[in-house]
């Protein structure tokens, strides 16, 4: 049996007095993709925060490929290289182009000749649509341009699992599609990501599995037909209900 | 505050060449906050200065002390001891020039080098981060003479071995030390105002602490701080005239022994044009910046 992509164990994660996350366990294939989905505070951003080890975990076990990563003795920059994460704020580097932006981590982290990286960014930018934007400063680009940049530059890496968290819930609702595009094109071509999500509708065309978070626990698991039309949980059901009315699905 | 992830930030280029000011700055002022004068207003403003300066100036000319023989006219406003002394005051005062240029190099890295310390983690650096602290609060509590005295002494006193014991390296250290405790503080203002996601980003790609701060947290912290950074050069530059405590001869010493000499003050007038002469379009540019930065800060919405 091979390792799978990810794999977490009974996970735990306070802040202070809060318990965030209190026993997480999830495990994410090669190719897979996992939306995660639950109402605000119920811990997913600090769950995708864990698994990149930009939190400190108070208990559990993180594996990737099978090998634990939370271990003390890892090191983290070189786990941090293999991971990508795009968050909800983009939280580009204002002070450097879209191309810098791209290739300051394979630069950097990688030590790859900036020829190269060059290379490897204008590729990807003419992918997901910005290659006449390689040249300008993110505060001169749109939401939906500027989070596509952010989805970029976690490629540029080449990681082998993607995690994104929340990345349309800052965009302009007429920029939210083509961000979601640019995710289930990289969906399609088999990228592994974990997704946090409250656009319910896309969770259900690109997930192979959606988990529901409620209260820092995943309280129900499953491929994505079944969760939102029969769900298990009252939880669940409750949540689903009021993303409804809400009309967001 | 604007959307999320839109800092605030300095465009590359020059001023005037922002993008987000098309019509130039004139256009931006608010009417309802107080900008917007007219060409009537200007002239109100431009004869009531003229008019209070006016005012000032008989009222010196006409006090009793001016014009009496050994009165201020002749002891700070002589011609010909302005001519005579402003020469060789202006060839003390490149030692000034001196002091401060290589002062401000000095202070630039060091206290570049004491605000990264304090931003580092707590725990293994905690020793690091307390030193760099203290050393802030104890030299922003010490008079800059007494530390340019207790070192350009003491230290030469002491008599060690390959420490030298010029007067210029001691009032350059001191200068260093404690104009060093103001810009760490500042260098530290402008680290602590990067929004932490920044970081995170940076480290998520895979990038060292000290290369995420080189890379992403200082070039945008130190874009921040330039013009509270000039402010404290400028302060710099002045104080630079303390070292005449020393025996230094540079430009207030080269001053004060004219002045001396001919039973005659006009020295001291001299030595504060050239002052003036550096100081003030120094001053004017930061004032500049500053009000750029809040401009833009105001127009774009971008908190």
């Amino acid at each position: 049996m091979t390792d799978s992509t990810l794999r977490i164990e009974g996970l735990h994660k306070r802040f202070e007095e809060l318990e965030v996350l209190s026993g997480i366990d999830l495990e994410v294939d090669d190719h897979e993709v996992i939306c995660l989905i639950g109402a605000s505070g119920s811990g997913k951003s600090t769950l995708l925060r864990c698994i990149d080890l930009l939190e400190e975990i108070d208990q559990g076990r993180i594996l990737l490929e099978g090998r634990d990563i939370t271990s003390p003795d890892i090191d983290r920059n070189e786990v941090r290289r293999r991971i990508g994460i795009v968050f909800q704020a983009f939280n580009l580097f204002p002070h450097m182009t879209v191309r810098e932006n791209v290739t300051l981590g394979p630069r950097k982290a990688l030590r790859m000749p900036p020829a190269e990286a060059s290379e490897r960014a204008d590729g990807l930018l003419a992918r997901f649509g910005l290659a006449d934007k390689a040249d300008e400063y993110p505060d001169r680009l749109s939401g939906g341009q500027q989070q596509r940049v952010a989805i970029v530059r976690a490629l540029a890496m080449q990681p082998d699992i993607l995690l994104l968290d929340e990345v349309t819930s800052a965009l302009d609702p007429v920029l939210v599609a083509e961000v979601l595009d640019a995710i289930r094109e990289l969906a399609e071509q088999g990228m592994t990501m974990v997704i946090a999500t409250h656009e319910m509708g896309f969770a259900r065309d690109v997930a192979h599995r959606v988990a529901f978070l409620h209260e820092g626990k995943i309280l129900e698991e499953g491929e994505p037909h079944r969760m939102f039309s029969e769900p298990e949980e009252p939880q669940t059901r409750l949540f689903l209900d009021r993303i409804i009315a809400a009309g967001r699905m | 505050m604007g959307s999320p992830g839109k800092e605030a930030y300095f465009p590359r280029g020059k001023p005037g060449m922002d993008p987000r000011f098309p019509l130039g700055p004139g256009n931006r002022r608010s009417r309802i906050l107080g900008g917007g004068e007219g060409s009537r207003s200007v002239w109100v403003a431009v004869v009531s200065t003229l008019l209070f300066f006016a005012v000032v100036a008989i009222l010196i000319v006409n006090s009793p002390g001016w014009s009496a023989p050994g009165g201020v006219r002749q002891l700070f406003f002589d011609r010909e001891q302005f001519m005579s002394s402003l020469p060789k005051i202006l060839g003390k005062f490149w030692r000034n020039v001196f002091i401060f240029c290589i002062a401000e190099v000095c202070v630039l890295t060091f206290s570049l080098l004491l605000a990264v310390m304090r931003s580092l983690p707590r725990g293994v650096f905690t020793p690091l981060r307390v030193l760099s602290s203290s050393y802030t609060i104890l030299f922003r509590g010490l008079p800059t003479i007494l530390v340019i005295a207790i070192l350009g002494f003491g230290m030469p006193a002491l008599e060690l071995q390959g420490v030298p014991n010029s007067d210029y390296f001691w009032a350059i250290i001191a200068l260093v030390l404690v104009y060093s405790a103001y810009v760490t503080e500042v260098y530290r203002a402008g680290i602590e105002s990067i929004h932490p996601s920044q970081m995170a980003a940076a480290r998520s790609l895979g990038l060292t602490r000290g290369q995420a701060m080189r890379h992403v947290i200082l070039p945008q912290a130190v874009r921040r701080v330039v013009p509270p950074l000039l402010n404290d050069f400028i302060g710099l530059q002045k104080d630079s005239a303390l070292v005449a405590f020393l025996g230094l001869t540079e430009g207030l010493r080269q001053a004060q022994i004219t002045a001396a000499t001919n039973f005659n003050f006009t020295p001291y007038l001299a030595l504060a044009l050239v002052y003036v002469v550096i100081t003030v379009p120094q001053v004017l540019l930061v004032d500049r910046m500053i009000e750029r930065d809040q401009r833009k800060r105001l127009a774009g919405g971008v908190a």
